[in-house]
Parts: structure tokens; C-alpha cells; sequence
């Protein structure tokens, strides 16, 4: 502290670029705008005034994927819509994170056995961050993941990827 | 009108050829496939029977064949029919009602696509909920799941 000590002015603050930019980051998170199934209302009410999730920096729900950087998978993905699930995942920009939220998102859900339409799980297609259990989460439940998702970014590195 | 009044009046328009069948649950007329496009024509048009309404349009894999099953209702009058068409399970074929009811094109194209029953005429005979690429029809009896789909596990 010496080097700086008494050189700047009282309103400087001094901190790593790592902090800085993943506080950045992990504060305004952008969701896609787009739903699957029943998990997407819970996301909505979520957005609403009740939960909002505007405390969180995350209430800009983007309708275009080259302006979001998170994606919340909300609902069953069928084999038909994963590859436009992974195209969306693909047309974002880094960095981008993904939470997978519901059970069938993370692993099928009440389709897991005897569906011939629906995907096992969202991280067959596309690496997933966050897994939020629950058919469907309740919007506390979505928070919790947000949280431990900022939690996930407070932690990473631009030094290394 | 009840089930029975209105297979008479049809049977009055069409003549032989179609069969009532009074199950207290779900009475219903069987229709033989080549004849289905008249009846569904006369059951439409005629002031007295005035079904506008395709409700619901399905199929059930029989032991011995495919049965088209057509719900039908009308708006004025406010009754109900069902319909019955067997069609051989192989080379399923029945001709399409899509230019009587237009709720029919989608309506035949998920039994298209679910159980393989080819409807002739109709205009855009596709699959509507599975993938294009999807081999078989998952929802005939015999059907064997695949393992996987484009390398993904199913």
C-alpha cells in the first residue's frame, strides 16, 4: 500500500480486474426471452413484482440471443426443439451461462422412461451451470439457482477460460 | 337430436352401406372408407344435420385394423355424432374430409404422423409434431423404440 499511499485522491477505490469484471457480470445477467413448457410461467411470476428478479440485475429478458449472456432453460426440450435450443445456445455471445430449470430440463422429468420425444436432460446438447430440481421450481427456487449461478461467476478468472 | 334419429336421417340421404351401432357408452356409425367423403358431405350440408364442427378427429389400432374415429358437432342444432372408418393395417388409406372441414388437415396429419394412416386427397400429408426425419409411427402398437435419435439417447 505504500506505493499508492497518500498519491490519488480519498475517492479511489482499488481492487483486481478479475473482481471488478466478474461483479460486472454476475449483476446484470441478461436471460433469453424464450420458455419451453410450464417452467417458463414460474420464470415469468419470477419476473414479476412479487419475486422480481430485478433485485438481481437479471430482470433484462432479452428477445434476441446475441444480447443475453444466460439462458434459462424452463421446460421439456423434445428432440424436435434441441436443435434450435442448441442454435440459441450457439448464437449467443461470451460469456454465456445456462441454467438448466425444471426436471425435465435437467434430466427428462416424468419423461425419463417410455417417451420417444423428449431429450434426457438439457446438457446432452449444451453445458449447463446450474441445475435447479423441481417440477415445476417455485420462483424462490429460480432465485437460488441465479444466486449460486453469481456465486459460479464470482469465482472464474479472465486469466484463464 | 340423438345418435340414433340422426343415423336415420343419414341413412335416408345415403342409403345402404352404413352401419349404427348402439353402444350405451359411445353410440356410433361405421362408415366404410370409400363412402366416408358423401356421408361426411351430407352430414354437413344438410340443414337438418348441420355439422360444422370437427371436434376431434383420432385413430385406434385395433387388433384387426386402424379406426378413424371423426367427433363431429353442430353449432345450431347442438348435437353430436361419431363416425367409425377400418381401414387395413396394411397399407392404411381413407380418403380425407379436409375439404369439408378444414380443421381436418391438421387433425389427419397428426394421424399421419403418429400412426402411419395415409388420408388421400388431403393437401399437405406431413408430419406435424415429430421431426421429419423420424423413422416409424410411435404410437401403433408395435412399435420398437429406437435407441437414440440423431446420437442422442431417447
Amino acid at each position: 500500500m505504500s506505493l499508492i499511499e497518500n498519491r490519488f485522491n480519498k475517492n479511489l477505490i482499488v481492487t483486481s480486474a478479475d473482481y471488478f469484471i466478474n461483479w460486472g457480470r454476475a449483476n446484470s445477467l441478461w436471460p433469453v426471452s424464450f420458455g419451453l413448457a410450464c417452467c417458463a410461467i414460474e420464470m415469468m411470476a419470477t419476473g414479476m413484482a412479487r419475486y422480481d428478479i430485478a433485485r438481481f440485475g437479471a430482470e433484462a429478458f432479452r428477445p434476441s440471443p446475441r444480447q443475453a449472456d444466460l439462458m434459462i432453460v424452463a421446460g421439456t426440450i423434445t428432440h424436435k426443439m434441441a436443435s434450435r435450443v442448441k442454435l440459441i445456445y450457439e448464437q449467443m455471445s461470451e460469456p454465456k451461462y445456462v441454467m438448466a430449470m425444471g426436471s425435465c430440463a435437467c434430466s427428462g422429468g416424468p419423461f425419463v422412461k417410455h417417451s420417444y420425444a423428449v431429450l434426457k436432460g438439457a446438457d446432452l446438447v449444451i453445458p449447463v451451470d446450474v441445475y435447479i430440481p423441481g417440477c415445476p421450481p417455485r420462483p424462490e427456487a429460480l432465485l437460488e439457482g441465479l444466486m449460486k449461478l453469481q456465486k459460479l461467476i464470482r469465482q472464474k478468472s479472465i486469466a484463464k477460460k | 337430436m340423438t345418435a340414433n334419429v340422426i343415423f336415420e336421417k343419414l341413412r335416408a340421404r345415403f342409403g345402404e352401406g352404413i352401419e349404427f351401432q348402439d353402444n350405451s357408452l359411445l353410440p356410433f356409425i361405421k362408415v366404410r372408407p370409400d363412402s366416408i367423403r358423401k356421408v361426411a358431405d351430407i352430414l354437413r350440408n344438410n340443414p337438418d344435420l348441420g355439422f360444422d364442427s370437427l371436434m376431434c378427429l383420432t385413430a385406434v389400432d385395433n387388433p384387426a385394423n386402424f379406426t378413424i374415429v371423426y367427433f363431429l358437432f353442430s353449432m345450431k342444432h347442438q348435437h353430436k355424432v361419431t363416425l367409425k372408418v377400418e381401414t387395413p393395417k396394411d397399407n392404411p388409406n381413407v380418403p380425407t374430409v379436409e375439404k369439408i372441414w378444414s380443421a381436418a388437415n391438421w387433425f389427419e396429419r397428426e394421424v399421419y404422423d403418429l400412426f402411419g394412416v395415409k388420408f388421400d386427397g388431403h393437401s399437405n400429408l406431413v408430419r406435424i409434431m415429430l421431426p421429419d426425419d423420424w423413422e416409424g409411427y410411435p404410437l401403433r402398437k408395435d412399435y420398437q423404440y429406437p435407441a437414440t435419435y440423431r446420437g442422442l439417447p431417447l
